[in-house]
């Protein structure tokens, strides 16, 4: 059975070098009603480039009176992504790889989602495991899901003994949705926007 | 004499016109007629729709283009543009472009005010170079700006702009304009209804009556813009004819 909703968690931490500068910071970036962007790498870089591809995306929904599709996009910023970090193939392959995949994950657990139920303490699990294993101290992490109806917004995902309150009806049985996840690396990333 | 100082844009006549501007100004008068009326909560665009051939799509012939939308809710900019329709789609690009890049670089919506000046500009850009010619299109530019205020602009290709509470163009907007200026009252825009029935009748005056012949669309404060099908339409045309026979009745009540 295809999943249809994506489970999408960043933490809110921003910080430089040893300093965390804030705990509330929203790594995501809403392109569409239904695309989210999540972006991470260099201050600045990441804001630059994920308002530059979602401006992008409005225009066209403007010029077309139509949004374009997760697939659309992901290969949109793809292309801007790699044209950024100049036209190296591999660079192109390693850096800027689009995969369709059930799954995507920076931390060490596996996420199988086959029920947005299961989902939910599947993610849990991870975060627990990220407070137990990981150096840095991540406290909270915004969490989202999409279906397809909208994008719903968890800002905190505090403590992983919190219960989850979900505010969707039944998910009815779709197709795969595209997670988007982009990797930079600063020392090669020049934005032009 | 005209003649003479026609040919190019960048010529005055020794009497003070730009012929081309002047013509490109015919160009706009060729074009179907607009209303757009700015009421105290609303602000309502309203365009002919010329008949449309029976093998071509109905779908396709627009005239009202969005130019941003609702993202915060509070802003939202509908424009029309008449005279010729390749260049209007031409301007409605960039200023589409202009509104994005905008929001890019100061993070807020462009104000109606602001956009209109772009156009605006664009305009007189094109009245100045050489080799070009100038767009044949006037717009009118609505919408509601952050402080929740309407706005309603025209354009026109000289590249001027002004700020109007109720105007026309196109087609016998002369016409329109004199109606308004009759009609429009504090009363006549106070509610979002009357707003719209206004701009109907406006374009009644000139337009064959039928939903098939007007095309629609208003913005509420805070709303997103709305494109009225043309059942909504008839239903407001049916609404006015009803209005007017009562009166009738009355006067003739009166006479006798």
């Amino acid at each position: 059975m295809d999943p249809d909703y994506v489970l999408v968690a960043s933490d809110r931490v921003a910080a430089s070098n040893i300093v965390q500068m804030k705990d509330d910071h929203d790594k995501m970036f809403k392109m569409s009603e239904k695309i989210l962007l999540l972006c991470v790498g260099e201050a600045g870089d990441t804001v630059q480039f994920a308002e530059y591809i979602q401006k992008n995306v409005q225009l066209y929904k403007m010029r077309n009176g139509y949004e374009l599709s997760p697939t659309a996009a992901a290969n949109f910023t793809r292309r801007n992504l790699a044209d950024c970090l100049g036209a190296s193939t591999l660079l192109h392959g390693l850096l800027a790889a689009l995969a369709k995949a059930p799954f995507a994950a920076m931390a060490l657990c596996l996420l199988d989602s086959q029920y947005i139920w299961t989902a939910i303490e599947l993610l849990r699990k991870c975060l627990e495991e990220l407070q137990k294993r990981f150096i840095l101290n991540l406290p909270t992490f915004s969490v989202r899901i999409i279906d397809k109806n909208a994008i719903h917004d968890w800002t905190t995902f505090p403590s992983p003994n919190r219960a989850p309150n979900i505010s969707s009806t039944s998910l009815p049985l779709a197709k795969n949705i595209f997670l988007l996840v982009c990797l930079f690396f600063s020392y090669l990333f020049q934005v032009h926007s | 004499m005209a003649s003479r100082y026609d040919r190019a844009i960048t010529v005055f006549s020794p009497d003070g016109h730009l012929f081309q501007v002047e013509y490109a100004q015919e160009a706009v008068k060729k074009g179907s007629t607009a209303v757009g009326i700015r009421g105290a909560n609303i602000v309502v665009l309203g365009v002919e729709k010329k008949s449309v051939a029976k093998l071509q799509d109905e779908r396709t012939v627009r005239k009202i283009c969005a130019l941003d939308d609702h993202v915060c809710m509070a802003f939202a900019a509908l424009t029309i543009f008449i005279g010729l329709a390749a260049d209007a789609r031409v301007v409605i690009n960039r200023a589409r472009v202009e509104c994005q890049s905008h929001k890019l670089t100061v993070e807020d919506p462009v104000t109606v005010e602001y956009i209109t000046r772009f156009i605006a500009t664009l305009k007189q850009k094109y009245t100045q170079s050489n080799g070009r010619r100038p767009f044949g299109i006037s717009a009118l530019i609505v919408g509601f700006d952050d402080d929740g205020i309407p706005r309603l602009y025209q354009t026109d290709p000289s590249g001027t702009y002004h700020a109007w509470k109720a105007n026309a163009i196109g087609r016998s907007a002369k016409t329109v304009r004199e109606f308004l200026e009759k009609n429009y009252t504090e009363d006549a825009i106070a509610s979002d209804n009357e707003a719209i029935k206004l701009a109907i009748k406006a374009l009644l005056e000139v337009v064959q009556s039928g939903g098939k012949n007007i095309e629609l669309a208003v913005i509420r404060r805070h709303q997103a813009l709305e494109m009225f099908s043309a059942k909504e339409v008839e239903l407001h045309i049916t609404e006015i004819e009803k209005e007017k026979e009562k009166a009738e009745k009355k006067k003739s009540k009166k006479s006798v």
